[in-house]
């Protein structure tokens, strides 16, 4: 056998965290496809980043708030979080409404860093571009 | 499906896993093991322990990669590591420790 075929993953996050299951089946995917050792980044877009809003509740909708787990992606080696800065102007948002989401760089001494990142539209189209694979929530 | 402890019933699903989080107690972790025949050590218990707080902070249940890597932060190499965990937990440290701790099946497990 030959070393292992690494592929570049973006998954790419569109809905509001409720309302429909888009938002909760993509975490559970990037949390299982994190086992295949993958590159793995995630991307925020349109009501996409919303899912990444701080103070999370709810109680009124009588489901599981399943946000806190977005905080657990760095123990899964998921640490590359982009977020849309437009997406983010157009509902009024800016980054110190979002959670702040870390993991531990394991090759700098577990020293703490930040995982999400706010980029421009044109910053995440060439990131799109450099993709191998595209999944669309 | 359903576990009886101390003649009370307890909803699970079907790989016994229990459907309410908060039915959990230690009898009902020391009934799953003893049909399991495993005897629930201190060890056993730091394992299931830390699995129920990581469920209370993150809400998902840790594939075993994370589990054995969050273990040897929190408990030291010697602990952290496959062997040690598979010897406490023949039938997948996380997948069987997560059922004790009342957890549902962790994610990511495959």
């Amino acid at each position: 056998m030959g070393d292992p075929v690494v592929k570049k993953f973006m998954y790419i996050n569109r809905h509001a965290p409720c309302g429909t299951i888009y938002a909760v089946e993509g975490l559970e995917v990037v949390l299982i496809g994190a086992a295949f050792e993958q590159e793995v980044c995630m991307a925020f877009v349109d009501d996409g980043v919303y899912q990444l809003k701080k103070n999370q509740d709810t109680a009124a909708l009588e489901i599981k708030n399943y946000a806190p787990a977005y905080r657990a992606l760095g123990d899964y080696d998921v640490h590359k979080l982009y977020v849309e800065r437009e997406s983010l102007e157009q509902r009024g948002l800016t980054e110190q409404d979002l959670m702040q989401l870390t993991y531990e760089d394991e090759d700098d001494d577990w020293k703490e860093k930040p995982s999400l990142k706010v980029v421009t539209r044109i910053e995440l189209a060439d990131l799109i571009a450099e993709q191998d694979v595209l999944l669309n929530f | 499906m359903a576990l009886e402890v101390n003649g009370k019933t307890y909803e699970t699903d079907e790989e016994g896993y229990l459907a309410n989080l908060s039915d959990w107690s230690k009898e009902i972790a020391e009934n799953m093991a003893k049909e399991d025949d495993c005897e629930l050590t201190d060890n056993h218990w730091e394992v299931v322990n830390f699995l129920r707080e990581y469920y209370e902070e993150y809400q998902i249940a840790p594939a075993v990669r994370v589990l054995t890597k969050a273990i040897g932060k929190k408990l030291g190499k010697d602990k952290g590591n496959s062997k040690y965990l598979y010897e406490l937990f023949p039938y997948g440290p996380a997948k069987q420790a997560c059922k004790y701790a009342g957890l549902p099946k962790p994610t990511g497990c495959v």
